[in-house]
């Protein structure tokens, strides 16, 4: 309703689908209502008289929003600010603490049972910034004319809403809209890409899981070498297990009939951090790089303080990275790895700009050779490795520890 | 076109009927593999090949755990798996070792302990010399649950590792009949338990209905996919072994071992005085002496906690009322005088406060303590022979 087209009238497709969206947490709840050992899931939902009261708010709301919208670019803003208050809850363990406190004293449970998992959104991390995409694409006027419909279907796709791939709106509505039926081969392409992610996630990420790096083996393991090798076992299982969410969403994906944007392109095969970061996780990095990077560094080039180019590439990255760290949670470890991760794109950028003035004295055999090659893969290998450790431990103390023993310290 | 057929039609196009052979061939090859697995039964030979003793050091003591994740131990029902990975496997016996296996339930496995606390490493750590000069090495092949059956399977396979004495410690809760079978080990290992039975003539059901009896669709790929997931767990917590040397998680606080009791007399099923000879599995104990053959094996009454508390007047501990533990020692003593075993009877060796959180688990100070003891019987030992 807040994206709507200011000349698109809301249409009876709008309103059934709208209908369906508020009436499917009413079911849901009516499961409470089942016999014991017929309810879908291991607690009562809660009462149906408090689901229809929130749901009826809801759509309230979204009429009324997106009434406000037509008269104030402001509710867009404020919708965005809301999005990202939701995540900051849902990702900061101890204001989620206090909010499921609050939440169970409102309901009259005892506080004393909070945990950090009772607050728990499914998928929420992609969510928001597909919201977010849509809503700073309106402002812009870039923004596709979207049905509510294509719109719930591009926000919810089911195969894409636990771990991603982020697609662009108005690239998700066009496939909607040409979709056709799938050929065999598609279903072939499909299901061989889900059963590439099921081996990679089940067999190769939960294989590797029992000795990647965890805070227990972190702590127990004495040998320097064996701390390399669960390390690395953690920089692969990471890999296999994302890769594999991604590769099974992809499939079915292709099933559905959409093809989902591919996520990942053999990132531990890549010879420098930047191109690591144009195959890790790409839908993440180019919402970031759309979002963030962009806007930020013209902001700084056209800004009044006339700021070193460098130095405005250094502010991007770290401003980017650091928030794509707390993306995954709101701790200081996640910020350490964005950190490492900017000064590791600061420093590459820097050589490249280095060697690019140098190029006319430097061998082409140095840029292009397999020992070249080699060394620069096995460094950015190794150092995005290492910044796993930041994201694998759960306190910098920890981390520190970890990556000092690596080399040889302490003990 | 929309964008999913051009993505597809990069590669190359297929028909339904191309589809539909392929999976009929992938059933019919899985099927065919599943058929082949069941009938060359590889699970034996899968078992014993290990990293162990080569990439990774050969563990301490037999795997057992519960939480892989904190113990960096798993539990597996692969007797050939388990021996694979013990250190016993990777050291050929040379001729200046004199070759010991300590044979016994979690108190010789050390439960709470960490392996360079158990008894066999404890007594390694003496550096015990014989009169002919050859190093005194003890294995720990205890194994967590109590059957002296259980045991006895063990002390089986570890003869295979040409040991020059069997130490056996041995507690009443190991000895009722009725209990024997009641080990997950055993009930996993049904047919290896049958030969016991049959071979030793040992006093229990062949047919008991805790035996885990296994059908065809159990021995194919899909049946046996837990057993192939515990050895390649089993490799793979190699690594968290080789490179921190645990191998049970210790807790830094646990329930300790009742103090107080409760007035009751029984024993299992048994009431005051009910308890005979034929209840308790002695001869399990003589088929273990029978498979030994030719190297000595000592029987040891392991040493238990003797409660000050409340009704300690009734019972010993949590396990025994003092009754039936009384006519346990009384039987063992007299058994063993009667078939000529060697036995030591050190069942009070150890003061209350060197017992952790069962009646039976020592404390590190305990186990060296008790190390101590047995390497006295092992000095005695050697003497007399």
């Amino acid at each position: 309703m807040v994206t709507r087209p200011s000349n698109r009238e809301v249409n009876r497709e709008d309103l059934t689908a709208l209908l369906f969206v508020a009436l499917l947490p009413l079911l849901i709840s009516l499961n409470r209502f089942l016999p014991e050992g017929w309810q879908l899931s291991a607690s009562r939902p809660p009462s149906t008289s408090l689901v229809a009261l929130i749901s009826s708010i809801l759509v309230i709301l979204v009429f009324v929003s997106g009434w406000l919208a037509k008269r104030s670019r402001l509710i867009g803003g404020l919708l965005g600010v809301l999005i990202v208050g939701i995540f900051i809850v849902l990702k900061t363990e101890p204001i989620s603490l206090w909010a499921s406190g609050l939440l169970r004293g409102v309901t009259g449970q005892s506080r004393n049972i909070v945990a950090s998992t009772d607050l728990y959104w499914l998928g929420f991390s992609y969510i928001a910034f597909r919201l977010l995409h849509v809503l700073r694409d309106h402002q812009s006027g870039r923004l596709p004319a979207l049905s509510f419909l294509d719109f719930m279907t591009y926000a919810l796709f089911f195969p894409a809403i636990t771990a991603g791939p982020i697609d662009r709106v108005e690239v998700f509505a066009s496939k909607m809209q040409n979709a056709a039926k799938p050929t065999a081969s598609v279903y072939f392409a499909g299901a061989k890409r889900i059963i590439l992610g099921v081996f990679q996630k089940f067999v190769l990420a939960d294989g590797l899981a029992i000795i990647a790096l965890n805070s227990t083996n972190a702590v127990l393991t004495r040998s320097v070498p064996w701390l390399w090798v669960l390390v690395f076992a953690f920089s692969l299982r990471l890999f296999f297990d994302f890769s594999g969410y991604s590769d099974v969403a992809i499939g079915i994906g292709l099933i559905s009939g959409i093809q989902l944007p591919e996520n990942f392109d053999y990132p531990y095969l890549k010879t420098n951090i930047g191109t690591f970061w144009n195959s890790w996780h790409m839908t993440l990095a180019n919402w970031f790089r759309a979002y963030v990077f962009n806007p930020l560094t013209r902001a700084l080039r056209k800004s009044r303080l006339q700021m070193n180019p460098a130095l405005i590439i250094l502010v991007g990255q770290l401003v980017t990275m650091t928030l794509i760290g707390l993306w995954h949670g709101v701790t200081w470890n996640f910020a350490f790895w964005g950190l490492w991760h900017a000064i590791g794109l600061f420093v590459h950028n820097r050589w490249v700009a280095f060697l690019n003035a140098r190029r006319d004295r430097i061998s082409p055999v140095f840029y292009g050779g397999i020992t070249t090659r080699t060394v620069s893969l096995v460094l950015t290998f190794s150092f995005v490795t290492l910044g796993w450790v930041w994201f694998a431990l759960p306190s910098v103390q920890m981390s520190w520890e970890i990556l000092i023993r690596m080399f040889g310290g302490y003990r | 076109m929309t964008e999913t057929q051009g993505v597809v039609q990069e590669a190359v196009a297929f028909s339904w009927g191309f589809i539909w052979r392929v999976l009929l061939k992938a059933f019919l090859l899985f099927a065919l593999i599943n058929v082949l697995y069941v009938l060359l039964n590889p699970l034996p030979l899968l078992g014993r090949l290990s990293m162990y003793n080569g990439l990774f050091p050969g563990r301490l003591r037999l795997p057992y755990g519960d939480d892989p994740g904190r113990s960096f131990n798993t539990t597996l029902s692969q007797l050939d798996a388990m021996f694979a990975s013990h250190e016993i496997q990777g050291i050929d016996k040379s001729e200046d070792e004199f070759r010991v296996l300590i044979i016994g339930d979690s108190s010789v496995w050390g439960f709470l302990l960490e392996p360079v606390q158990t008894l066999s490493a404890q007594i390694n750590q003496s550096e015990l010399i014989t009169v002919d000069g050859r190093s005194v090495r003890s294995y720990n092949l205890g194994y967590p649950t109590m059957s002296v059956t259980k045991d006895l399977m063990i002390l089986e396979r570890g003869l295979l590792n040409h040991p020059d004495l069997i130490i056996w410690l041995v507690t009443l809760e190991s000895l009722p009949r009725e209990s024997q079978l009641d080990s997950p080990f055993l009930q996993l290992n049904p047919e290896h338990t049958r030969e016991l039975i049959a071979h030793y003539a040992l006093d229990l059901d062949p047919k008991d209905e805790r035996f885990e009896n296994s059908t065809f669709w159990d021995r194919t790929v899909i049946g046996q996919r837990r057993e192939l997931a515990q050895l390649l767990q089993l490799q793979m917590l190699g690594v968290l072994w080789a490179g921190s040397g645990v191998d049970h998680e210790i807790p830094e606080t646990y329930n300790e071992r009742l103090e107080d009791l409760p007035a009751d007399q029984e024993f299992h099923n048994f009431l005051l005085g009910d308890l005979s000879s034929n209840e308790l599995a002695f001869e399990v104990l003589e088929g273990g002496l029978q498979a030994a053959g030719n190297i000595p094996v000592v029987f040891i009454n392991e040493p238990v906690f003797i409660s000050q508390g409340e009704n300690s007047e009734v019972r010993y501990n949590f396990y025994y009322p003092r009754w039936a533990y009384d006519f346990y020692r009384e039987e063992l003593q007299s058994q063993a005088s009667a078939r000529g075993w060697y036995y030591v009877d050190l069942w009070d060796a150890l003061p209350s406060s060197e017992f952790t959180d069962s009646a039976i688990h020592y404390t590190p100070l305990g186990s060296k303590n008790l190390a101590q003891d047995i390497i006295e019987v092992i000095k005695e030992f050697l003497q007399e022979s």
